[in-house]
Protein backbone atom coordinates (compact mmCIF):
# COMPACT_ATOMS: atom_id res chain seq x y z
CA UNK A 1 0.00 0.00 0.00
CA UNK A 2 1.14 3.50 -0.86
CA UNK A 3 0.46 6.09 1.85
CA UNK A 4 0.54 9.85 1.26
CA UNK A 5 1.10 11.66 4.54
CA UNK A 6 -1.47 14.39 5.13
CA UNK A 7 -0.17 16.80 7.75
CA UNK A 8 -2.05 19.91 6.62
CA UNK A 9 0.92 21.03 4.52
CA UNK A 10 -0.76 21.93 1.30
CA UNK A 11 -2.65 20.28 -1.46
CA UNK A 12 -2.23 16.54 -1.91
CA UNK A 13 -4.62 16.21 -4.83
CA UNK A 14 -1.91 16.58 -7.46
CA UNK A 15 0.28 13.93 -5.86
CA UNK A 16 -2.61 11.48 -5.58
CA UNK A 17 -3.70 12.23 -9.16
CA UNK A 18 -0.21 11.58 -10.50
CA UNK A 19 0.07 8.17 -8.80
CA UNK A 20 -3.45 7.39 -9.91
CA UNK A 21 -2.40 8.09 -13.51
CA UNK A 22 0.25 5.40 -13.01
CA UNK A 23 -2.35 2.93 -11.73
CA UNK A 24 -1.22 3.24 -8.10
CA UNK A 25 -4.10 4.10 -5.82
CA UNK A 26 -2.82 5.87 -2.74
CA UNK A 27 -4.19 6.20 0.76
CA UNK A 28 -4.09 9.82 1.94
CA UNK A 29 -3.73 9.52 5.69
CA UNK A 30 -3.11 11.30 8.98
CA UNK A 31 -2.82 8.04 10.88
CA UNK A 32 0.63 7.30 12.37
CA UNK A 33 -0.24 3.59 12.34
CA UNK A 34 -1.10 3.69 8.63
CA UNK A 35 2.19 5.45 7.88
CA UNK A 36 4.08 2.86 9.95
CA UNK A 37 2.37 -0.01 8.17
CA UNK A 38 2.65 1.31 4.61
CA UNK A 39 4.75 -0.51 2.07
CA UNK A 40 5.83 2.86 0.65
CA UNK A 41 5.35 6.38 1.90
CA UNK A 42 5.08 9.70 0.08
CA UNK A 43 5.74 12.78 2.20
CA UNK A 44 4.76 15.91 0.23
CA UNK A 45 4.54 19.44 1.51
CA UNK A 46 4.01 23.03 0.52
CA UNK A 47 4.20 25.94 2.92
CA UNK A 48 6.51 26.89 5.76
CA UNK A 49 8.89 24.68 7.74
CA UNK A 50 7.85 25.79 11.24
CA UNK A 51 4.14 25.18 10.73
CA UNK A 52 4.89 21.86 9.03
CA UNK A 53 6.90 20.72 12.07
CA UNK A 54 4.19 21.96 14.42
CA UNK A 55 1.52 20.07 12.46
CA UNK A 56 3.56 16.84 12.52
CA UNK A 57 3.87 17.12 16.31
CA UNK A 58 0.24 18.02 16.84
CA UNK A 59 -0.98 15.12 14.70
CA UNK A 60 1.41 12.70 16.38
CA UNK A 61 3.04 11.95 13.02
CA UNK A 62 6.57 13.11 13.67
CA UNK A 63 8.02 9.82 14.92
CA UNK A 64 6.09 7.74 12.39
CA UNK A 65 7.47 9.83 9.51
CA UNK A 66 11.01 9.76 10.86
CA UNK A 67 10.87 6.00 11.45
CA UNK A 68 9.42 5.40 8.01
CA UNK A 69 12.17 7.48 6.35
CA UNK A 70 14.80 5.45 8.21
CA UNK A 71 13.07 2.07 7.76
CA UNK A 72 14.68 1.09 4.48
CA UNK A 73 11.25 0.88 2.83
CA UNK A 74 10.66 3.15 -0.19
CA UNK A 75 10.08 6.71 1.02
CA UNK A 76 9.64 9.81 -1.18
CA UNK A 77 9.79 13.34 0.23
CA UNK A 78 8.65 16.16 -2.06
CA UNK A 79 9.53 19.89 -1.82
CA UNK A 80 8.99 20.93 1.83
CA UNK A 81 8.80 17.20 2.53
CA UNK A 82 12.43 16.98 1.42
CA UNK A 83 13.56 20.14 3.21
CA UNK A 84 12.32 19.09 6.64
CA UNK A 85 14.16 15.75 6.40
CA UNK A 86 17.33 17.80 6.98
CA UNK A 87 18.54 19.04 10.36
CA UNK A 88 17.73 22.72 10.25
CA UNK A 89 15.99 25.34 8.12
CA UNK A 90 16.59 29.08 8.08
CA UNK A 91 12.88 29.59 7.44
CA UNK A 92 10.69 31.30 10.05
CA UNK A 93 13.73 32.66 11.91
CA UNK A 94 15.33 29.21 12.13
CA UNK A 95 13.71 25.89 12.94
CA UNK A 96 15.12 22.46 13.83
CA UNK A 97 13.66 19.83 11.54
CA UNK A 98 13.58 16.01 11.40
CA UNK A 99 17.32 15.39 11.11
CA UNK A 100 16.94 12.25 9.01
CA UNK A 101 19.51 13.72 6.61
CA UNK A 102 22.54 15.76 7.58
CA UNK A 103 22.54 19.24 6.13
CA UNK A 104 20.84 22.60 6.27
CA UNK A 105 18.20 24.53 4.35
CA UNK A 106 18.88 28.16 3.50
CA UNK A 107 17.14 31.08 1.81
CA UNK A 108 18.18 32.01 -1.73
CA UNK A 109 20.26 35.18 -1.72
CA UNK A 110 19.22 38.12 -3.84
CA UNK A 111 21.00 37.83 -7.17
CA UNK A 112 20.56 40.05 -10.24
CA UNK A 113 17.77 38.79 -12.47
CA UNK A 114 16.92 35.88 -10.16
CA UNK A 115 13.47 36.22 -8.67
CA UNK A 116 12.42 34.59 -5.39
CA UNK A 117 10.60 32.19 -5.27
CA UNK A 118 12.28 30.22 -8.02
CA UNK A 119 9.23 29.23 -10.06
CA UNK A 120 9.47 27.07 -13.15
CA UNK A 121 11.32 24.31 -14.93
CA UNK A 122 15.02 23.86 -14.23
CA UNK A 123 17.62 21.28 -15.24
CA UNK A 124 18.66 18.47 -12.90
CA UNK A 125 21.97 16.65 -13.25
CA UNK A 126 23.05 13.41 -11.64
CA UNK A 127 19.93 11.22 -11.58
CA UNK A 128 20.73 9.06 -14.59
CA UNK A 129 20.55 5.92 -12.42
CA UNK A 130 16.80 6.56 -12.06
CA UNK A 131 16.43 6.94 -15.81
CA UNK A 132 16.38 10.76 -15.69
CA UNK A 133 18.21 12.15 -18.73
CA UNK A 134 21.15 14.46 -17.95
CA UNK A 135 19.77 17.98 -17.71
CA UNK A 136 16.18 16.74 -17.52
CA UNK A 137 13.83 19.58 -16.60
CA UNK A 138 11.53 19.43 -13.56
CA UNK A 139 9.12 21.95 -12.03
CA UNK A 140 10.39 23.86 -8.99
CA UNK A 141 8.63 26.29 -6.64
CA UNK A 142 10.70 27.35 -3.63
CA UNK A 143 12.38 30.22 -1.82
CA UNK A 144 14.64 28.00 0.32
CA UNK A 145 17.12 25.37 -0.84
CA UNK A 146 19.04 22.50 0.73
CA UNK A 147 22.80 22.87 0.67
CA UNK A 148 24.73 20.09 -0.98
CA UNK A 149 25.31 17.28 1.51
CA UNK A 150 26.52 13.64 1.64
CA UNK A 151 23.17 12.31 0.41
CA UNK A 152 22.77 14.82 -2.43
CA UNK A 153 21.78 13.00 -5.61
CA UNK A 154 20.50 15.46 -8.26
CA UNK A 155 21.84 19.00 -8.41
CA UNK A 156 20.41 22.18 -9.92
CA UNK A 157 21.68 25.75 -10.19
CA UNK A 158 19.78 28.92 -9.35
CA UNK A 159 20.77 32.39 -8.17
CA UNK A 160 24.41 31.41 -8.60
CA UNK A 161 24.09 28.46 -6.19
CA UNK A 162 24.32 24.77 -6.96
CA UNK A 163 21.81 23.18 -4.60
CA UNK A 164 20.31 19.80 -3.74
CA UNK A 165 17.57 19.01 -6.26
CA UNK A 166 17.18 15.50 -4.85
CA UNK A 167 18.65 13.16 -2.26
CA UNK A 168 18.97 9.41 -2.22
CA UNK A 169 20.12 6.98 0.44
CA UNK A 170 19.01 3.53 -0.68
CA UNK A 171 15.22 3.53 -0.80
CA UNK A 172 15.01 6.92 0.90
CA UNK A 173 14.57 9.48 -1.88
CA UNK A 174 13.39 13.05 -1.83
CA UNK A 175 13.09 15.85 -4.36
CA UNK A 176 13.03 19.62 -4.15
CA UNK A 177 11.13 19.66 -7.44
CA UNK A 178 7.55 18.48 -7.93
CA UNK A 179 7.59 15.24 -9.95
CA UNK A 180 3.78 15.18 -9.81
CA UNK A 181 3.72 18.45 -11.77
CA UNK A 182 6.66 17.77 -14.08
CA UNK A 183 4.87 16.31 -17.07
CA UNK A 184 6.10 13.10 -18.64
CA UNK A 185 9.57 13.20 -17.06
CA UNK A 186 7.93 13.56 -13.64
CA UNK A 187 5.63 10.60 -14.19
CA UNK A 188 8.60 8.52 -15.35
CA UNK A 189 10.38 9.40 -12.12
CA UNK A 190 7.35 8.45 -9.97
CA UNK A 191 7.10 5.21 -11.91
CA UNK A 192 10.75 4.54 -11.05
CA UNK A 193 9.94 5.19 -7.38
CA UNK A 194 7.13 2.64 -7.57
CA UNK A 195 9.65 0.10 -8.87
CA UNK A 196 11.86 0.40 -5.77
CA UNK B 1 19.28 27.25 -15.72
CA UNK B 2 15.71 28.21 -14.97
CA UNK B 3 13.77 28.29 -18.23
CA UNK B 4 11.36 30.98 -19.37
CA UNK B 5 7.78 29.74 -19.23
CA UNK B 6 5.16 29.76 -21.99
CA UNK B 7 1.67 29.76 -20.46
CA UNK B 8 -1.49 29.28 -22.52
CA UNK B 9 -4.46 31.16 -21.10
CA UNK B 10 -7.93 29.68 -21.36
CA UNK B 11 -10.88 31.98 -20.75
CA UNK B 12 -13.81 29.85 -19.68
CA UNK B 13 -17.42 30.93 -20.07
CA UNK B 14 -20.24 28.52 -19.19
CA UNK B 15 -17.91 25.54 -19.30
CA UNK B 16 -16.39 26.36 -22.71
CA UNK B 17 -13.15 28.09 -23.65
CA UNK B 18 -13.82 31.37 -25.43
CA UNK B 19 -11.73 34.18 -26.80
CA UNK B 20 -12.66 37.79 -27.34
CA UNK B 21 -10.88 41.05 -28.00
CA UNK B 22 -10.79 43.33 -24.98
CA UNK B 23 -13.36 41.07 -23.33
CA UNK B 24 -15.82 41.47 -26.22
CA UNK B 25 -17.05 39.39 -29.18
CA UNK B 26 -16.36 36.04 -27.55
CA UNK B 27 -16.23 32.99 -29.79
CA UNK B 28 -16.35 29.32 -28.72
CA UNK B 29 -13.00 27.53 -28.92
CA UNK B 30 -13.59 24.18 -27.26
CA UNK B 31 -13.64 22.05 -24.14
CA UNK B 32 -11.31 23.26 -21.36
CA UNK B 33 -10.08 19.81 -20.33
CA UNK B 34 -9.39 18.66 -23.91
CA UNK B 35 -7.53 21.90 -24.64
CA UNK B 36 -5.57 21.63 -21.39
CA UNK B 37 -4.40 18.14 -22.28
CA UNK B 38 -3.45 19.15 -25.83
CA UNK B 39 -1.46 22.16 -24.65
CA UNK B 40 0.25 20.37 -21.77
CA UNK B 41 1.48 17.55 -24.01
CA UNK B 42 2.31 20.11 -26.69
CA UNK B 43 4.89 21.90 -24.56
CA UNK B 44 3.03 24.33 -22.31
CA UNK B 45 5.02 24.98 -19.13
CA UNK B 46 1.93 25.93 -17.12
CA UNK B 47 -1.69 26.79 -17.79
CA UNK B 48 -3.99 29.51 -16.56
CA UNK B 49 -7.78 29.42 -16.51
CA UNK B 50 -10.02 32.40 -16.00
CA UNK B 51 -13.66 31.76 -15.23
CA UNK B 52 -14.47 35.02 -16.94
CA UNK B 53 -18.16 35.25 -16.12
CA UNK B 54 -18.05 34.02 -12.50
CA UNK B 55 -17.45 37.46 -10.96
CA UNK B 56 -19.96 39.26 -13.15
CA UNK B 57 -22.61 36.64 -12.42
CA UNK B 58 -21.79 36.69 -8.72
CA UNK B 59 -21.26 32.93 -8.57
CA UNK B 60 -18.32 30.85 -7.35
CA UNK B 61 -15.79 29.36 -9.70
CA UNK B 62 -16.59 26.06 -11.44
CA UNK B 63 -14.85 23.60 -9.10
CA UNK B 64 -15.85 20.60 -11.20
CA UNK B 65 -13.82 21.97 -14.09
CA UNK B 66 -10.79 22.56 -11.83
CA UNK B 67 -10.97 18.95 -10.60
CA UNK B 68 -11.30 17.59 -14.13
CA UNK B 69 -8.28 19.59 -15.31
CA UNK B 70 -6.23 18.44 -12.30
CA UNK B 71 -7.00 14.81 -13.11
CA UNK B 72 -6.12 15.25 -16.76
CA UNK B 73 -2.88 17.26 -16.78
CA UNK B 74 0.48 16.82 -15.06
CA UNK B 75 1.69 20.41 -15.24
CA UNK B 76 0.94 23.29 -12.87
CA UNK B 77 -2.05 25.52 -13.44
CA UNK B 78 -3.55 28.68 -11.99
CA UNK B 79 -7.19 29.60 -11.73
CA UNK B 80 -8.78 33.01 -11.50
CA UNK B 81 -12.23 34.55 -11.54
CA UNK B 82 -15.00 34.21 -9.00
CA UNK B 83 -12.65 34.17 -6.00
CA UNK B 84 -14.06 36.25 -3.16
CA UNK B 85 -12.71 34.72 0.05
CA UNK B 86 -9.91 32.59 1.49
CA UNK B 87 -12.42 29.72 1.58
CA UNK B 88 -12.88 30.08 -2.19
CA UNK B 89 -9.10 29.92 -2.59
CA UNK B 90 -8.95 26.80 -0.48
CA UNK B 91 -11.61 25.02 -2.55
CA UNK B 92 -9.67 25.77 -5.75
CA UNK B 93 -6.40 24.52 -4.24
CA UNK B 94 -7.96 21.37 -2.81
CA UNK B 95 -9.45 20.70 -6.25
CA UNK B 96 -5.88 20.48 -7.56
CA UNK B 97 -4.84 23.93 -8.82
CA UNK B 98 -1.39 25.17 -7.80
CA UNK B 99 -2.19 28.86 -7.81
CA UNK B 100 -5.05 31.26 -7.42
CA UNK B 101 -5.08 34.49 -9.34
CA UNK B 102 -6.75 37.53 -7.81
CA UNK B 103 -7.23 40.83 -9.60
CA UNK B 104 -10.16 43.22 -8.96
CA UNK B 105 -10.77 41.59 -5.58
CA UNK B 106 -7.24 42.45 -4.42
CA UNK B 107 -7.70 46.08 -5.46
CA UNK B 108 -10.84 46.31 -3.34
CA UNK B 109 -9.45 44.20 -0.47
CA UNK B 110 -5.63 44.05 -0.57
CA UNK B 111 -5.64 41.99 2.63
CA UNK B 112 -6.82 38.95 0.61
CA UNK B 113 -3.24 38.69 -0.71
CA UNK B 114 -1.76 38.49 2.79
CA UNK B 115 -4.47 36.13 3.99
CA UNK B 116 -3.98 33.81 1.02
CA UNK B 117 -0.20 33.83 1.42
CA UNK B 118 -0.48 33.07 5.14
CA UNK B 119 -2.91 30.22 4.52
CA UNK B 120 -1.32 28.51 1.51
CA UNK B 121 2.15 30.02 1.01
CA UNK B 122 2.97 32.94 -1.23
CA UNK B 123 3.73 30.69 -4.20
CA UNK B 124 -0.02 29.98 -4.39
CA UNK B 125 -1.09 33.61 -4.65
CA UNK B 126 -0.82 35.31 -8.04
CA UNK B 127 -1.73 38.96 -8.46
CA UNK B 128 -3.22 39.69 -11.84
CA UNK B 129 -3.32 43.33 -12.88
CA UNK B 130 -4.75 45.20 -15.86
CA UNK B 131 -2.74 48.38 -16.35
CA UNK B 132 -3.58 50.94 -19.03
CA UNK B 133 -1.49 53.86 -20.29
CA UNK B 134 -2.47 56.91 -18.29
CA UNK B 135 -0.95 60.32 -17.71
CA UNK B 136 -2.56 60.43 -14.27
CA UNK B 137 -0.02 58.07 -12.68
CA UNK B 138 3.74 58.60 -12.12
CA UNK B 139 4.77 55.39 -13.94
CA UNK B 140 2.48 56.28 -16.86
CA UNK B 141 0.24 53.27 -16.17
CA UNK B 142 -2.97 53.08 -14.17
CA UNK B 143 -4.69 50.00 -12.73
CA UNK B 144 -8.13 49.17 -14.11
CA UNK B 145 -10.54 46.61 -12.69
CA UNK B 146 -13.64 44.64 -13.63
CA UNK B 147 -12.48 43.77 -17.12
CA UNK B 148 -11.02 47.20 -17.89
CA UNK B 149 -14.29 48.97 -17.04
CA UNK B 150 -13.21 50.86 -13.92
CA UNK B 151 -10.23 53.18 -13.52
CA UNK B 152 -8.80 53.17 -10.02
CA UNK B 153 -6.29 56.03 -10.01
CA UNK B 154 -3.71 53.52 -8.67
CA UNK B 155 -0.23 53.56 -10.14
CA UNK B 156 0.60 50.16 -11.65
CA UNK B 157 4.21 50.00 -10.42
CA UNK B 158 3.28 51.09 -6.90
CA UNK B 159 0.51 48.50 -6.79
CA UNK B 160 2.88 45.75 -7.95
CA UNK B 161 5.37 46.61 -5.19
CA UNK B 162 2.66 46.72 -2.57
CA UNK B 163 1.18 43.40 -3.68
CA UNK B 164 4.61 41.74 -3.54
CA UNK B 165 5.11 43.15 -0.03
CA UNK B 166 1.71 41.81 0.99
CA UNK B 167 2.72 38.32 -0.15
CA UNK B 168 1.91 37.86 -3.83
CA UNK B 169 4.26 35.16 -5.14
CA UNK B 170 3.97 36.18 -8.77
CA UNK B 171 2.54 39.08 -10.75
CA UNK B 172 0.75 38.84 -14.10
CA UNK B 173 0.91 42.12 -16.00
CA UNK B 174 -1.93 42.12 -18.50
CA UNK B 175 -1.77 45.19 -20.67
CA UNK B 176 -5.17 46.63 -21.46
CA UNK B 177 -3.77 48.44 -24.48
CA UNK B 178 -2.29 45.28 -25.98
CA UNK B 179 -4.90 42.70 -24.92
CA UNK B 180 -6.24 40.72 -27.85
CA UNK B 181 -4.48 42.90 -30.42
CA UNK B 182 -1.78 40.33 -31.23
CA UNK B 183 0.68 43.13 -32.00
CA UNK B 184 3.17 42.24 -29.26
CA UNK B 185 3.41 42.62 -25.51
CA UNK B 186 3.48 46.04 -23.87
CA UNK B 187 7.20 45.95 -23.14
CA UNK B 188 7.50 49.13 -21.11
CA UNK B 189 5.11 48.34 -18.27
CA UNK B 190 6.29 44.73 -18.18
CA UNK B 191 9.89 45.87 -17.76
CA UNK B 192 9.04 48.56 -15.21
CA UNK B 193 7.31 46.02 -13.00
CA UNK B 194 9.84 43.23 -13.56
CA UNK B 195 12.56 45.61 -12.37
CA UNK B 196 10.52 46.93 -9.43
CA UNK B 197 9.66 43.63 -7.70
CA UNK B 198 11.63 40.59 -6.53
CA UNK B 199 8.94 38.06 -7.43
CA UNK B 200 8.51 36.56 -10.92
CA UNK B 201 6.61 38.63 -13.48
CA UNK B 202 4.41 37.13 -16.18
CA UNK B 203 3.77 39.19 -19.31
CA UNK B 204 0.24 39.04 -20.68
CA UNK B 205 -1.73 40.59 -23.51
CA UNK B 206 -0.68 41.11 -27.08
CA UNK B 207 1.14 37.91 -28.08
CA UNK B 208 0.58 37.37 -31.79
CA UNK B 209 3.80 35.85 -33.11
CA UNK B 210 6.68 33.80 -31.64
CA UNK B 211 8.97 36.86 -31.95
CA UNK B 212 6.76 38.70 -29.48
CA UNK B 213 7.75 36.21 -26.77
CA UNK B 214 11.42 36.45 -27.71
CA UNK B 215 11.11 40.22 -27.41
CA UNK B 216 9.39 40.26 -24.00
CA UNK B 217 11.99 37.89 -22.53
CA UNK B 218 14.96 39.71 -24.03
CA UNK B 219 13.85 43.31 -23.63
CA UNK B 220 11.40 43.36 -20.72
CA UNK B 221 12.94 40.85 -18.25
CA UNK B 222 9.74 38.80 -18.05
CA UNK B 223 9.98 35.41 -16.35
CA UNK B 224 7.03 33.93 -18.20
CA UNK B 225 4.60 34.95 -20.94
CA UNK B 226 0.95 34.20 -21.55
CA UNK B 227 -0.31 33.26 -25.00
CA UNK B 228 -3.92 32.88 -26.09
CA UNK B 229 -5.33 33.84 -29.50
CA UNK B 230 -2.17 33.06 -31.45
CA UNK B 231 -2.34 29.39 -30.42
CA UNK B 232 -6.11 29.03 -30.01
CA UNK B 233 -6.57 30.13 -33.62
CA UNK B 234 -4.12 27.48 -34.81
CA UNK B 235 -1.91 30.17 -36.36
CA UNK B 236 1.04 28.97 -34.25
CA UNK B 237 1.90 26.00 -32.04
CA UNK B 238 3.65 26.10 -28.70
CA UNK B 239 6.47 24.14 -30.34
CA UNK B 240 6.93 26.91 -32.91
CA UNK B 241 7.07 29.50 -30.13
CA UNK B 242 9.59 27.46 -28.17
CA UNK B 243 11.74 26.80 -31.24
CA UNK B 244 11.94 30.55 -31.82
CA UNK B 245 12.86 31.19 -28.19
CA UNK B 246 15.48 28.44 -28.21
CA UNK B 247 16.96 29.73 -31.48
CA UNK B 248 17.24 33.20 -29.92
CA UNK B 249 19.25 31.80 -27.02
CA UNK B 250 16.50 32.06 -24.41
CA UNK B 251 16.54 29.22 -21.85
CA UNK B 252 13.56 27.12 -22.93
CA UNK B 253 12.21 23.72 -21.93
CA UNK B 254 12.47 21.76 -25.18
CA UNK B 255 11.71 18.18 -24.01
CA UNK B 256 8.09 17.50 -23.19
Amino acid sequence: MLAIVDYRAGNLTSVRNAFSALGAEALVTRSPAAVAAAERVVFPGVGAAASAMANLRELGLLEAVRASALSGRPFLGICLGMQILFEHSEEDGGVDTLGVLSGRVRRFPHAPGCKIPEIGWNQVEGMEDAGVPAGGEFYFVHSYYAEKSPDTWGVTEYAGIEFTASVRRGNLVATQFHPEKSGRIGLDFLSWFLSL
Amino acid sequence: MLTKRVIPCLDVRAGRVTKGVKFKNNVDLGDPVEMAVAYSTGGADELVFYDITASAEGRPIDIGMVEAVARAVRIPFAVGGGIATVDDMERVILAGAEKISVNSLAVRHPSIIAKGAAAFGRQCVVLGMDPVRSARCPSGYEITTRGFRDFTGMDAVEWAKRAADLGAGEIVVNSVDADGMRTGFELEITRLIAEAVDVPVVASGGAGRPEHLVEVFQKASADAAIVAGMIHSGDFTIAEIKNAMHAAGIPTRMSY
